[in-house]
């Protein structure tokens, strides 16, 4: 399954809600605003740590580099994708949730 | 494969659109089909035709009028949603007494009845919005 | 007949009636969709678990003067649309019991809802 987030972890709960409903083996995508949950250094970086053990998450490197960051700003082991990875984690997973 | 896409918010206020038309874009250029774009809430702001951005600025409008012309897309406008925010075509102007209408070319105006078929026909259904 | 393929539809509702339309919009695909013989399912998590609270009043005479949609949701049985659920976590960090809702629901832990969730075919947030 792929969960998408696109929402600022500092604005709403819906990368928390994302991760708590995440199981084992499913997707996570931040993108807009939601790449904010993605990186290092902030009061959210142990929750997607926490999130890693189980669940793969990527981020959406153009929304990232729009806001000013770069891979070098993303926690380790969060994975970079692009609009056309996006498609292809989206055809992958038979389930797909928008964390809105 | 076939995917459907639902967009929920309108344009510029909102990366969704935006967001919409990348993934869009991504998929056709993949191989993949896209069975329908579904636009919904102020999402059905996307097809006016009267928006006039700055011209520095890309035309989210005219941009999803040429992608769906290029593409054969099936952009469909959701009918009550769009009458609530003032979008109309020309046979509902006429049918409402209004004297202008302000669907841009290439979406067409129907009922929620076209978002369920799109997710029972489409292989995945994706969703954008706020 | 293509049409004759039965997906599981999963409506999830995050947030509150009134400030947004979102809840009521979403409603109406609900509606709409229930013509459609699909396997459907609702789930109230966050702010949407609001949407379910008793006692809505909005008259136009002494309230906001917005049409009180609420009761569709006990309408919803007669469209054979029966599977609502609630998130707990949501319910109770909000203070609410069942006894607040307006309808019949099932309260669901995370591992029942996230279950529910990877079963679906599509699923339609608002």
């Amino acid at each position: 399954m792929l969960h998408t987030v696109n929402k600022s972890p500092f604005d709403k709960n819906s990368l928390e809600n994302c991760l708590r409903f995440a199981r084992k083996g499913h997707s996570i995508l931040l993108f807009e605003d939601g790449i904010y949950g993605a990186l290092k250094g902030t009061r959210f970086e142990t929750l997607i740590a926490e999130g890693l053990k189980s669940s793969t998450i990527y981020v959406l490197v153009p929304d990232l580099e729009a806001r000013g960051m770069r891979m070098d700003n993303v926690i380790d082991g969060v994975k970079a994708t692009d609009y056309a990875g996006f498609v292809d984690l989206s055809a992958e997973n038979k389930t797909v949730q928008a964390w809105l | 494969m076939k995917f459907g896409i639902l967009v929920n918010e309108g344009p510029y206020q909102h990366q969704a659109s935006d967001s919409a038309y990348q993934f869009t874009k991504a998929a056709l250029e993949k191989g993949h089909e896209i069975y329908r774009v579904f636009f919904y809430h102020d999402g059905v702001y996307n097809a006016s035709r009267l928006t006039v951005p700055p011209q520095d600025d890309r035309n989210i409008v005219n941009r999803w009028s040429d992608l769906g012309k290029e593409h054969n897309l099936d952009m469909v406008v959701c009918i009550a949603a769009a009458q609530r925010r003032g979008l109309l075509d020309e046979n509902e102007a006429k049918r409402q007494g209004k004297d202008a209408n302000n669907i841009a070319e290439g979406f067409r105006i129907s009922g929620l009845g076209q978002l369920i078929e799109a997710g029972i026909q489409s292989e995945r259904m994706m969703v954008f919005g706020d | 007949m293509e049409d004759e393929v039965i997906k599981k539809f999963l409506y999830v509702n995050r947030k509150a009636p009134y400030g947004t339309i979102y809840a009521l919009e979403s409603l109406e695909v609900v509606l709409i969709g229930a013509a459609f013989d699909q396997d459907v399912s609702l789930a109230f998590i966050d702010d949407g678990v609001y949407q379910l609270k008793k006692n809505q009043q909005t008259s136009v005479s002494s309230g906001i003067g917005v049409k009180d949609f609420s009761k569709t949701y006990r309408a919803l049985e007669g469209y054979d649309v029966e599977k609502l659920y609630v998130d707990k976590k949501s319910m109770e960090e909000r203070g609410l019991s069942e006894d607040d809702f307006l309808v019949d629901v099932q309260v669901f832990d995370e591992a029942q809802m996230a279950e529910l969730m990877e079963q679906q075919d599509v699923v339609l947030s608002f």
